[in-house]
């Protein structure tokens, strides 16, 4: 089994990111988590544990009550996570630009050329 | 210093908005995209196949120092209006990402600058997200070296 835990790992499935949207408005307890998915409760239960191992939640002893609220700091390594991606991206348009520079520049000085 | 390239990619869904302002005519912008030479530049790969029509189809290759290929991709132009407007799918071969499908809208700011909006729709929200985290790191590499290589010649 995988047992790999961190945050990609934990955006990787289609519910652990309902449960983190869900509980970025509000703070729940697994029951009410629960309720809002037709999947089972143990497996709901499961999910908790592991955006738990993830630090992407954190527990909350409230009475005899558990309840689950978003980890923000943690957060902010899926937003860094495209960052890569995005420097990737960055560094392809700007030789982009610098090719079309270059020819515009090599167009003008024909231009010139052209004129004496 | 801050990136031109800005990038949204909401959680769970299946597609990603790319945006870039050039200081570029919208014309020369969009001749980096229509023209084989230009693609080959600045993309660093060789274009084998590049019908800039509608209804047209292209296919690229890269090979590294040695000739191995180590990158393939073809797709289908959908829609090709210049200046405007290019539809277009990608499909990296040999690779488990599925296909995309990419819309291109290019928009003049000024008469030298220029906008370029990439609107990339994904199979699903997991190949997305895989995509964004796998190669990258790799292709990030590969434009690294790339420059090295071309600014190497020019010494």
């Amino acid at each position: 089994m995988n047992l790999r835990r961190d945050v990609f790992q934990a955006i990787a499935d289609p519910t652990r990111r309902a449960i983190l949207l869900l509980l970025a408005s509000q703070t729940l307890t697994a029951g009410a988590v629960a309720a809002n998915f037709n999947t089972a409760r143990p497996t709901v239960s499961k999910h908790l544990a592991i955006l738990t191992e993830c630090e992407l939640l954190k527990q909350e002893q409230s009475g005899r009550e558990i309840y689950y609220h978003i980890n923000a700091k943690k957060m902010k390594e899926v937003a860094d996570f495209i960052e890569p991606f995005r420097q990737m991206w960055d560094d392809r348009f700007n030789k982009l630009e610098s090719v079309m520079k270059a020819y515009q520049q090599k167009n003008k000085d024909d231009g010139t050329k052209n004129e004496n | 210093m801050e990136l031109k390239t800005k990038i949204k990619a909401e959680d769970g869904r299946q597609d990603l908005l790319i945006t870039r302002e050039f200081d570029l005519p919208v014309e020369l912008l969009f001749k980096a995209y229509a023209e084989p030479e230009f693609v080959e530049q600045w993309m660093g790969t060789k274009v084998l196949k590049l019908e800039s029509k509608s209804h047209g189809s292209y296919r690229f290759e890269t090979s590294d120092a040695k000739g191995n290929v180590v990158f393939k991709a073809n797709g289908v132009i959908h829609e090709f209006s210049p200046g405007k407007k290019i539809i277009r799918t990608f499909e990296m071969e040999n690779a488990p990402f599925g296909i995309q499908l990419e819309i291109y809208e290019f928009e003049a700011l000024t008469d030298d600058t220029s906008k370029l909006t990439m609107h990339v729709i994904y199979e699903s929200a997991d190949k997305r997200d895989q995509l964004m985290q796998l190669p990258f790191k790799q292709g990030l590499n590969m434009a690294h070296n790339r420059l090295q290589d071309v600014m190497g010649k020019l010494k």
